[in-house]
């Protein structure tokens, strides 16, 4: 086996910055999700618990569907976006982004919700009573003491932003150089007779980051556990 | 008036009664476990919504609900020391003491409280490795460097031993006298609220 190809680093360079992308941008949406799931109660709240959870439970092909259906040129959100902000995601890399992003949602969600449910609600009425807005409490005390649950989530986002396929495909299909991610380079590559060692190739690297990811954020995690002295 | 508190207010399951009427500097509140105590103090900081009537304290209307009077907790300056403390986890010790801290509090800095308080050397640590007595001298120096207007004391001495227990009443004792500040204090220490308060209630 020899190294990566030219074409096969290119590959591996969307990957990330689709990746990247959908996490930086999911991160402060999954969160705000993850507050209002954790802390509020309000009518049509079991509504969107189940619709935030939707991409976790539906076929990834149905997601990308529907995605083509609001995202694409003449659905709804793509045609405003077009017009307004000339943001296309119909066979681009961002609109890989954007069902990455979408299906990552739920686990982020997931993550950071469990963590701002351990935030101890007491420590934020003693934060009022010390003269502390509640949006000031909150950057202090809630935001703080959930980072763990963070950057748990931005990892596991990142995971499966990283392996993403159905949805993928299905929205913005797999064109070399612009949406063809590792996991769709991997499929397509299983299609050509005399290409296994490109597979084999594609495949580790695949292995390598999401050990990557899983090491880093562990670390990140545990460093920040010992700093702050606060254990989930 | 210091204290000038006549609510109807949600304790669990039952609706209570509380008036508290009194010029003394330390008003002590005492009655059986579950009379509903811990949630006057929650009514008074502002943490407990579920209230009618009104709250005067050194004269200043925190709530009435006919004028129609609701001040947030954090409007209130109500120096609370929690039963459970409720130290930040992820501070020092200095930090939490400067969480509040403002300019007018009696201290001039934080590093000023830690030596009235006696726990100069614990500036650094995290509440995590502080013991009993020691952290609720950080959880009273936190109260009051936020420059509270009254302070309200939730069992200041349980789970002390007797030494640490005299210590704490001795800094009440000094800030009643040198401060000044309206003091609210609920204890089931009968000596110490005999030695401590100008005025007593019983909720039951």
């Amino acid at each position: 086996m020899t190294w990566p190809t030219v074409d096969e680093w290119g590959i591996v360079v969307l990957s990330l910055k689709v990746s990247i992308v959908a996490v930086l941008v999911t991160l402060p949406v999954a969160y705000g999700l993850a507050w209002l799931l954790a802390r509020r109660r309000f009518p049509g709240r079991v509504l969107l618990d189940a619709a935030v959870h939707l991409p976790l439970v539906l076929p990834p092909v149905v997601t990308g569907w529907v995605l083509l259906l609001i995202f694409g040129r003449t659905g709804p959100a793509g045609h405003w976006l077009e017009q307004t902000v000339g943001l296309v995601f119909v066979f681009r890399w961002t609109g890989a982004a954007l069902a990455a992003a979408v299906m990552a949602l739920p686990l982020m969600v997931r993550a950071m919700r469990l963590s701002i449910e351990a935030v101890d609600r007491r420590l934020v009425e003693a934060a009022r009573t010390l003269g502390a807005t509640p949006w000031r409490a909150f950057l202090t005390i809630t935001l703080p003491l959930s980072l763990p649950g963070v950057l748990a989530g931005a990892m596991l986002g990142f995971a499966r932003s990283l392996g993403e396929f159905g949805a993928t495909i299905t929205f913005v299909s797999n064109i070399p150089g612009e949406t063809q991610t590792l996991p769709l380079a991997i499929y397509t590559a299983l299609q050509v007779p005399g290409a296994e060692s490109s597979v084999t190739r594609l495949a580790l690297i695949s292995v390598a980051l999401s050990v990557a990811a899983l090491v880093l954020s562990e670390w990140l995690v545990r460093r920040s556990h010992g700093r702050r002295a606060h254990v989930l | 008036m210091s204290f000038d508190v006549a609510i109807r207010y949600a304790a669990g399951e039952r609706e209570r009664d509380a008036t508290i009427s009194s010029a003394a500097k330390l008003v002590a509140l005492t009655g059986p476990s579950g009379a509903g105590k811990t949630t006057l103090l929650n009514c008074v900081a502002g943490l407990h919504r579920r209230l009618s009537g009104h709250i005067r304290v050194g004269g200043e209307t925190l709530f009435d609900r006919e004028l129609g009077v609701d001040l947030p907790p954090e409007r209130r300056r109500a120096g609370y020391v929690f039963q459970d403390l409720r130290l930040f986890p992820h501070k020092t010790v200095a930090a939490n003491l400067a969480y509040g801290a403002r300019p007018e509090s009696p201290w001039k800095s934080p590093a000023e409280a830690l030596d009235f308080l006696g726990i100069g050397h614990l500036a650094r640590r995290y509440p995590a490795r502080l013991s009993g007595g020691e952290a609720k001298r950080v959880a009273i120096g936190r109260a009051l460097l936020s420059a509270p207007r009254f302070l309200l004391l939730d069992e200041p001495l349980t789970s002390l031993d007797p030494a640490r227990a005299e210590e704490i009443v001795r800094l009440i004792e000094r800030i009643r006298d040198e401060l000044g500040l309206p003091i609210l204090l609920v204890s089931h220490a009968a000596a110490e609220v005999e030695r401590l308060a100008g005025a007593t209630f019983v909720l039951d």
